[in-house]
């Protein structure tokens, strides 16, 4: 019943909103985001104290990958509830309540998306994810923002086509092989007597299909041009939730394929889609000049490391969902924070932002401590699963990949802090006044910020328990 | 009644050729409303027995498309009154050959990729066709209208996949198959006639604003 609840109570949400004549102004809008936001997290945490009996027959269950994913897009969704308050109080979206309920629809598809035990239906909520936020993108009424929309349209639907497609393969793998079609549980149970053929092939497709929403290189071409042109809280919800939400349609794969006996074909592709996403990030980081542009090439970098980590399989596979939380936090703090600026100066390019410590002084501390929580310094979360990740190559046996994979990480290091201490320390304009911050939009980027600093420090017992089990049903193990 | 479905087959591999070959967008959009009543007649011609679930999936696809999107599509050209020219990046000869290129390659992975025993052994191979010639379509035509129309052949190619595995897909999905095609055309036909008043002009090779 409480996983129901906790699909079905947004998208209720969000259709009274539109519904609605009452919700007019800004203000109840906003409250309405926060207060939706609030109870969500508040079902999540229930489902972490008592957990739940599976629903619908089985179809949805709160088992630990999609645990992890819902907690992550709860709480980031609750950060950006709380950012939207500043946020529209300042600007005006088009659409008005379309926004907000976008953004809801945007949050019970996501959680279909994490509850879903049945691959058709996993399917059906990732295709809600981007209907649902891709509106949102076209907030500006010029050239730029329609070009953005039309790749991102493009591009994740044919990635969504081969998903489907790829997972009628998996229902013909099946075929003849007792158990319910494309039930999680089922397919694993019976992996072995799934035909090896549709198995491989089905994996090859929804990896790129999922890949292609995830912005995996090389489909990654829409992800810097619609980060660039989506509203800085769209493009957080993007790179934090809609991310992880994508990478767990290929976890699911690969629990399949695991169990199938397929490590051997699976290892090398998942590898190599993960260190070209690194080099690619790692080539166009340096020398950018929109920060904007660079959050997203990051993204690029971080999805990377995510299938990097399942591809190297035992303690990589416990690096790997622990970094999705990580980097899920992190690049929703850094897209809010970024949000300021482009709300005081109008732009995201550097040569518009110079001095935001002096001009933004809340903002601009932010902004330094979320680089160096993205590059994966000590003593934030990144740094740990960084770490496992490159401590699972180099225990596997990949002396290579580590070696590479720390080349290129230093590297987008040094892209990185050249635009960000540029944006963050240069001299301000001259006619450039100090810009007051309101609350709303520091506290989001803020607790998000903290979260990603505990998780450096320490991970909570039941946390730990969860990502052990996680790991084991990606065939690896905890470190 | 071994030999209809297979007939059938053969022709959406025709109207898969039709489109990579005409020069005129109508012309396109009428090969594709074909394949699409193509492809409401399969349902039927495949089930080892009538059941409303079948009669419903090809009369949901008849309508679909055969009827609206065709529609719908024509309905944007006239309004956005688009040349009728397709404008391909390739020309007509070597998409022909990719499409023969694209047809080999389909029955080289359907011959690596068994069906179970009792379905029809040709929709694999038809199916991958259409999927690589749809994102042919996608990718070397300029006109924002076209790349919807390979976007359609890459769903047709896919619903014919589906085929084999009618009897266990539940019939809620195939109809959420259906809506996401529509809904898909629905928002990027928004967007084609945003495109249209943004630029004058159906032409996504000139959406090269966003570069690194």
């Amino acid at each position: 019943m409480r996983l129901i609840a906790v699909c079905a109570f947004p998208l209720l949400a969000g259709l009274l909103l539109s519904g609605l004549p009452a919700a007019r102004g800004p203000r109840v809008r906003s409250a309405w985001l926060v207060a939706v936001a609030g109870v969500h997290l508040g079902l999540v945490v229930t489902l972490w104290l008592a957990p739940a009996d599976s629903a619908l027959a089985g179809w949805l269950a709160a088992d630990a990958p999609g645990l992890l994913v819902l907690t992550l897009t709860s709480v980031v969704f609750l950060a950006t509830a709380l950012y939207s308050v500043g946020y529209l109080q300042r600007e005006r979206p088009r659409g008005g309540r379309l926004f907000v309920s976008g953004l809801l629809g945007f949050l019970g598809a996501a959680s279909v998306v994490a509850l879903s035990q049945h691959l058709a239906m996993l399917w059906v909520g990732i295709e809600a994810t981007t209907l649902a936020l891709a509106p949102l993108i076209f907030h500006r009424h010029d050239r730029r923002s329609l070009e953005a929309v039309w790749k991102y349209l493009v591009l994740s639907s044919v990635g969504i086509a081969l998903a489907l497609l790829g997972t009628f393969f998996l229902a013909t793998a099946q075929a003849g092989v007792a158990g319910r079609p494309l039930v999680m549980a089922d397919l694993v149970a019976h992996a072995g007597e799934l035909h090896p053929a549709w198995v491989r092939a089905a994996f090859l497709f929804l990896l790129v299909g999922f890949g292609t929403k995830m912005g995996l290189a090389p489909m990654h071409t829409w992800k810097p041009d619609t980060y660039g042109e989506a509203p800085s809280l769209v493009a957080g919800l993007m790179a934090g939730a809609l991310t992880s939400c994508a990478f767990l349609g290929v976890v699911r794969v690969t629990q399949v394929g695991m169990a199938a006996g397929q490590a051997a074909f699976m290892q090398p592709v998942l590898l190599g889609f993960g260190l070209l996403s690194l080099a690619v990030a790692a080539a166009f980081i340096v020398g950018q000049t929109d920060v904007k542009r660079l959050l997203a090439w990051s993204s690029v970098e971080h999805m990377g490391l995510l299938v990097l980590g399942l591809g190297l399989g035992g303690v990589g596979a416990w690096g790997t969902v622990l970094h999705m939380i990580n980097n899920g936090l992190a690049k929703c703090w850094l897209f809010l924070v970024v949000g300021n600026v482009v709300l005081a100066s109008g732009s995201s390019v550097a040569g518009a932002n110079r001095g935001i410590l002096r001009l933004l002084p809340a903002s601009g501390i932010l902004l330094v401590l979320g680089l160096f929580a993205v590059t994966g310094s000590p003593p934030f979360g990144l740094f740990i699963s960084e770490f496992t990740i490159l401590r699972a190559a180099i225990g596997g046996g990949h002396p290579w990949i580590a070696a590479a994979t720390l080349a290129l990480l230093a590297v987008i290091f040094v892209g990185m802090a050249v635009l960000i201490l540029d944006v963050a320390l240069g001299d301000p304009e001259p006619h450039a006044a100090k810009v007051p911050e309101s609350a709303w939009l520091v506290a989001g980027p803020a607790a998000l910020a903290a979260a990603v600093l505990l998780l450096g420090l320490y991970i909570p017992a039941p946390l730990r328990d969860v990502l052990e089990r996680a790991a084991v049903a990606l065939g690896g193990g905890a470190p | 009644m071994q030999t209809a479905p297979q007939l059938v087959l053969l022709f959406v591999v025709l109207s898969d050729f039709a489109v990579l070959g005409t020069t005129r967008l109508t012309t396109c959009i009428r090969a594709l409303a074909f394949q699409g009543l193509l492809l409401a007649a399969l349902p039927l011609m495949l089930a080892s027995h009538f059941s409303t679930h079948v009669v419903l999936l090809g009369l949901g696809t008849l309508v679909v498309k055969a009827f609206v999107l065709p529609r719908f599509l024509t309905w944007a050209i006239r309004e956005a009154a688009v040349r009728r020219e397709v404008e391909p990046l390739i020309g007509y000869v070597p998409s022909l050959l990719l499409g023969v290129l694209a047809l080999g390659l389909g029955f080289a992975m359907s011959a690596r990729l068994p069906l179970p025993a009792g379905r029809e052994a040709l929709l694999v191979p038809v199916s991958l066709t259409t999927v690589i010639i749809g994102l042919l379509v996608l990718t070397t035509r300029r006109k924002a209208l076209t790349q919807v129309v390979g976007y359609l052949m890459l769903e047709n190619g896919i619903f014919l996949f589906g085929l084999t595995q009618a009897e266990s897909v539940p019939f809620l999905l195939e109809l959420g198959v259906l809506l996401d095609v529509f809904v898909a055309v629905f928002i990027m036909g928004i967007v084609v006639f945003h495109i249209n008043r943004e630029f004058d002009s159906l032409d996504s090779a000139r959406l090269t604003e966003l570069q690194d």
